[in-house]
């Protein structure tokens, strides 16, 4: 904050002095420099021909997709099966791979600090900065298309996700019940159990919900490299170009993502 | 006292508490779930001699690991990058700088009722649809590029930054926006002075973890067709070419690290 005086001597009161001021323009100059070169080279690779005729396209697969296929329901049963047992799957094989790692990365629990902990680390952060759909793309050219491949996808991009947040969770445990429970002469395996496990375990439950609600949402697109699930679905009418078939599915999917956001409300709020 | 005597001394033997308290709760909940899991897995179809046959691949894959070809298709993966980089950074700005006005509107304390609903409702939908869905709808009226890649991503940031800032603006301090309403300014003016610096450093931090997240996500929209580093890995796979494709993977953690660094330091400068 600054007083300037202006030439009639009288004081106006101005938000920044010159010098933050100066600060505050040369940043915008640099950000906006930055954009303004983003955004030639996001023109450069664009047809801007396709993108004046946008608004037309965009009407006619609108009046084309409406009213959506709703007989095509009975082909969508099985696939929103599959897509739940991927998402359900995947997330308890990820928990079950995610406990020991979330163990083995947090300070107060690893083994070694040396060693262990950075290995650990390492698996958290690869696997949490590949999306699932290239999990589950290189899955697909590995052991063939179908839901296996989608969930180990689904797996494997959970477990950085459940690991990080675990193990973040175990480090702010309460020390002393652990030293209670260690002056009782536990085993390190009792003290885990008695002593660490209680503190985290809303965490564990909560995370798992918030996670599992999250794969629904990832699991849906899996099909489209083939990998199981109601993306297959849409795969196959977008090649086709049925789009009453395209709006019936991404209206299921909608459905499919606002009830898992409900019960993944519903129950963190019953274990918070 | 051993285990036994302590047993006999209290006339039952301590057990741990169990998560959930109530018995018929409890058992109903592992019955529906073992029996879930046992039809999950009798209704999937697995084709073990399928994955058994790839399991070669994936050892080969594993090891192209250790020896990542960055230099084969070097043009094509360093334009890819380049393209994701920029457009999660474009879509970063225009998604951010569309999301406040749409933040204000859905802060219940500063909005009226029809503006609140209509902007609640745009966010519903916008983090209720899946990035790659939506740029497949993207590549179909945009034609294929980036611009599709950076619609969808500024779209998917609209949702995520204006429901967090939201929550944030309701959460401010009413009495700074009210000092500056009873100097007479405008609505605009206690918006700029009495309530943005409330909520500067959390849409700060946002906005780096939503970049962040962009440049994750914008590596995955090359697969339908809507730019970036997606599509050179899709080639790469699809050639089996599984060098390239660990270089590129190896360059996106090593970029996502990098970013997620850059934010954390952000963040812990601007809070």
């Amino acid at each position: 904050m600054a007083v300037k005086i202006n030439n009639n001597g009288q004081k106006i009161w101005k938000r920044r002095d010159r010098r933050a001021q100066l600060q505050n323009w040369a940043l915008w100059l640099i950000g906006t420099a930055i954009f303004m070169f983003c955004w030639y080279q996001i023109s450069k690779a664009t047809n801007w021909y396709f993108v004046w005729d946008a608004g037309r396209i965009a009407s006619d697969i609108g009046s084309r997709a409406m009213p959506p296929k709703w007989s095509y329901i009975n082909e969508l049963w099985k696939p929103l099966w599959d897509t739940i047992n991927i998402a359900t799957l995947g997330t308890l094989l990820a928990l079950i791979v995610a406990i020991p790692i979330g163990f083995l990365a947090a300070r107060n629990t690893t083994p070694s600090k040396l060693f262990v902990r950075p290995i650990a680390l390492i698996i958290i952060v690869s696997s949490r900065s590949i999306n699932s759909l290239i999990w589950a793309l290189l899955l697909v050219a590995i052991l063939g298309p179908g839901i296996f491949a989608g969930l180990l996808a689904i797996a494997i991009r959970s477990i950085g996700f459940c690991a990080k947040l675990l193990y973040e969770a175990i480090e702010e445990i309460d020390r002393t019940q652990v030293e209670a429970i260690s002056a009782t002469g536990a085993s390190n395996m009792q003290i885990m159990i008695y002593g660490i496990l209680p503190q985290v375990m809303p965490t564990l439950a909560g995370l798992s919900v918030f996670r599992w609600d999250i794969n629904i949402r990832e699991s849906t697109v899996l099909g489209l490299v083939g990998a199981g699930g109601i993306g297959l679905q849409l795969q196959g009418s977008l090649n086709t170009l049925a789009w009453p078939q395209v709006s019936l599915i991404i209206l299921v999917i909608l459905f499919a993502v606002l009830i898992s956001e409900w019960v993944s409300a519903k129950v963190r709020g019953a274990i918070i | 006292m051993s285990n036994a005597e302590t047993a006999n001394y209290n006339g039952r033997k301590w057990r741990k508490p169990p998560f959930i308290k109530n018995p018929y709760k409890r058992w109903s909940l592992i019955i529906i779930s073992v029996v879930y899991v046992v039809a999950a897995f009798a209704t999937m179809e697995v084709d073990w001699q399928r994955a058994y046959e790839g399991l070669e691949r994936g050892a080969n894959f594993i090891l192209s690991f250790a020896r990542p070809d960055f230099v084969t298709r070097f043009t094509e993966i360093s334009e890819g990058i380049i393209e994701s980089l920029v457009m999660a950074l474009a879509a970063t700005v225009v998604g951010v700088a569309i999301s406040i006005p749409i933040a204000l509107g859905a802060a219940r304390n500063i909005s009226f009722l029809p503006i609140y609903l209509i902007c609640r409702m745009i966010i519903a939908i916008s983090r209720a649809l899946n990035e790659v869905i939506v740029a497949i709808l993207m590549v179909a009226i945009f034609g294929f590029g980036p611009l599709a890649g950076f619609i969808t991503l500024s779209f998917s940031t609209i949702g995520f930054i204006g429901k967090l800032l939201a929550e944030e603006i309701e959460k401010s301090n009413k009495v700074q926006a009210e000092a500056i309403r009873s100097t007479g300014s405008s609505w605009m003016q206690m918006i700029n002075y009495g309530y943005q610096p409330q909520f500067m450093p959390r849409l700060i931090g946002l906005s780096m973890y939503r970049l962040d997240s962009n440049f994750r996500h914008s590596s995955v929209l090359g697969l339908v067709g809507a730019g970036g580093v997606g599509a050179t890995l899709n080639t790469a796979f699809s050639r089996y070419e599984f060098d390239t494709a660990a270089a590129i993977i190896l360059i996106i953690i090593v970029l996502v690290v990098l970013l997620e660094y850059l934010s954390s330091l952000i963040r812990a400068w601007v809070q």
